[in-house]
């Protein structure tokens, strides 16, 4: 193995800034949640490669989910936006070629699901999934309807802050992350026990996607920015220098 | 003061929720939007190394299974390369993936891969690793994806030696890490999230 192949592996995951697995606000996480410290190693090849997507899987209404399970012609209900926004790592370098699928609720705040009970209506139009490949510069963009809040079953009166669940895969996969993007200004945030699993609030508002008037459309959709930040790799100056724990 | 580092934050892991599949596995979940959900084929053709079936069921800290779960599975291939963009050290198996991904069975929680069995990993000191695959966990409930390694039970003298599995400090848990031959080119992987039976998880 070439000593720099390695590179200096992924840096040590900030654990202040990620949820504990056992957070009883969120009360499925009291028996999904390992009671064992985590066992902590750097990071090897089994970390960091990751299977590669090419923009060949992207059909051409994958980032249009206003119309990509729509019938022709017709179109999903609710407000129209487009979320955009940038894939970088941690020392601020884009990450091209990162694959995102996020999916959400329609404009009711119900899903297209066979588990889902909200009595709020299905859109026909509305399928409620999407994806793209970052670009060189790590940027990305889709189409979609904002999302209705719901209420779900926690608390006695439990409501989700309207949001977008977002899957990524970076270049390694100690990079592969889930979250969800929420909407400036929803007064739901603060209050939902799923946002507070978060005890720092500037973890929240990181996730949390202002309105970007400049970007909006102008009798067509508003538009709202959610940059995603991965983990980052160290950099190594002796390149060369043999790698040991 | 000092000046400030220029680090941004990695941004923070929220549930994948009970709807993972819409997003990550739509035809799954019903919804045909792309030609068929990536990770359901890890053999796109006639592969090098020994085909393997892999199965198992994630279980919550009361034993029941979890049926709303993503697993995903990351490996080399039989000859210990990764089907990756930056796998440096030779050709990956064309016909091999590597990733595989696979819901829960809706009734009985299982999980299943059809794959072959991976190749030896160089650590990163140059030590091989033993055969391994590299586990993700997602569903309601689980606030980060869980990252677990799965080791084969059969692969003795390779495990007594590789880097990971001895130095862990309580041994009596390494059995959580080895699948089990249950046949011929089968094995059993159980997942506990939670328990005297906890899985290793894993922070790397
Ligand atoms: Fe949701």
């Amino acid at each position: 193995m070439s000593e720099n192949s390695t590179n200096g592996g992924y840096i040590a995951r900030d654990w202040t800034r990620q949820p504990a697995a056992y957070t009883p606000g969120y009360k499925t996480t009291v028996k999904r949640s390992p009671q064992a410290a985590l066992l902590s190693f750097p990071t090897t090849l089994s970390e960091e490669t990751s299977p590669v997507f090419g923009h060949g899987i992207i059909g051409e209404l994958d980032n249009d989910l206003i119309h990509n399970f729509a019938k022709p012609g017709e179109s999903a209900i609710g407000p129209r936006i487009i979320v955009y926004g940038r894939v970088l790592d941690e020392t601020g370098r884009p990450v091209p070629g990162a694959l995102l699928e996020f999916w959400q609720a329609n404009a009711g705040g119900r899903y297209r699901h066979a588990k889902e009970g909200y009595i709020a209506p299905l859109d026909p139009n509305f399928g409620g999934c999407g994806r793209m490949i970052t670009d060189e510069n790590g940027s990305y963009e889709f189409r979609t309807i904002q999302p209705g809040p719901y209420p779900w079953p926690n608390g006695m009166n439990d409501w989700r802050p309207a949001h977008i669940h977002f899957s990524i895969f970076g270049h390694g996969f100690a990079q592969r992350l889930i979250t969800q993007m929420y909407f400036e200004g929803d007064p739901l945030i603060p209050l939902c026990p799923i946002a507070r699993v978060l005890n720092d609030q500037r973890a929240i508002d990181d996730l949390t996607a202002p309105l970007d008037m400049n970007r909006t459309v102008p009798m067509d959709a508003r538009a709202y920015k959610f940059d995603i930040v991965l983990r980052g790799r160290r950099q190594t100056y002796f390149e060369n220098r043999k790698e040991g724990l | 003061m000092a000046q400030r580092l220029d680090y941004l934050k990695e941004s923070a892991s929220q549930t994948a929720g009970p709807y993972v599949h819409i997003g990550c596995m739509p035809n799954f979940s019903g919804i045909s939007i792309y030609g068929g959900d990536l990770g359901t084929t890890m053999k796109t053709g006639p592969v090098t190394g020994q085909e393997i079936k892999i199965t198992g069921v994630v279980h919550d800290g009361v034993g029941a299974p979890v049926r709303d779960a993503m697993i995903e599975l990351w490996q080399a291939d039989a000859a210990g390369l990764y089907p990756s963009a930056n796998e440096a050290r030779g050709n990956p198996d064309p016909n091999f993936t590597g990733f595989g991904r696979s819901p829960g069975d809706p009734v009985t929680g299982e999980f299943v891969f059809e794959t072959v069995k991976p190749g030896r990993v160089p650590f990163r000191d140059g030590r091989l690793q033993a055969p391994h695959a590299t586990l993700w966990i997602v569903a309601r409930g689980i606030n980060i994806g869980l990252h677990t390694r799965l080791y084969f039970e059969d692969e003795t003298e390779a495990n007594s030696e590789d880097p990971i599995l001895t130095r862990i400090e309580h041994q009596s848990r390494v059995p959580t890490l080895l699948a089990k031959k249950t046949g011929e080119a089968q094995y059993r992987f159980d997942i506990h999230l939670q328990g005297p039976k906890e899985t290793i998880f894993f922070d790397m």
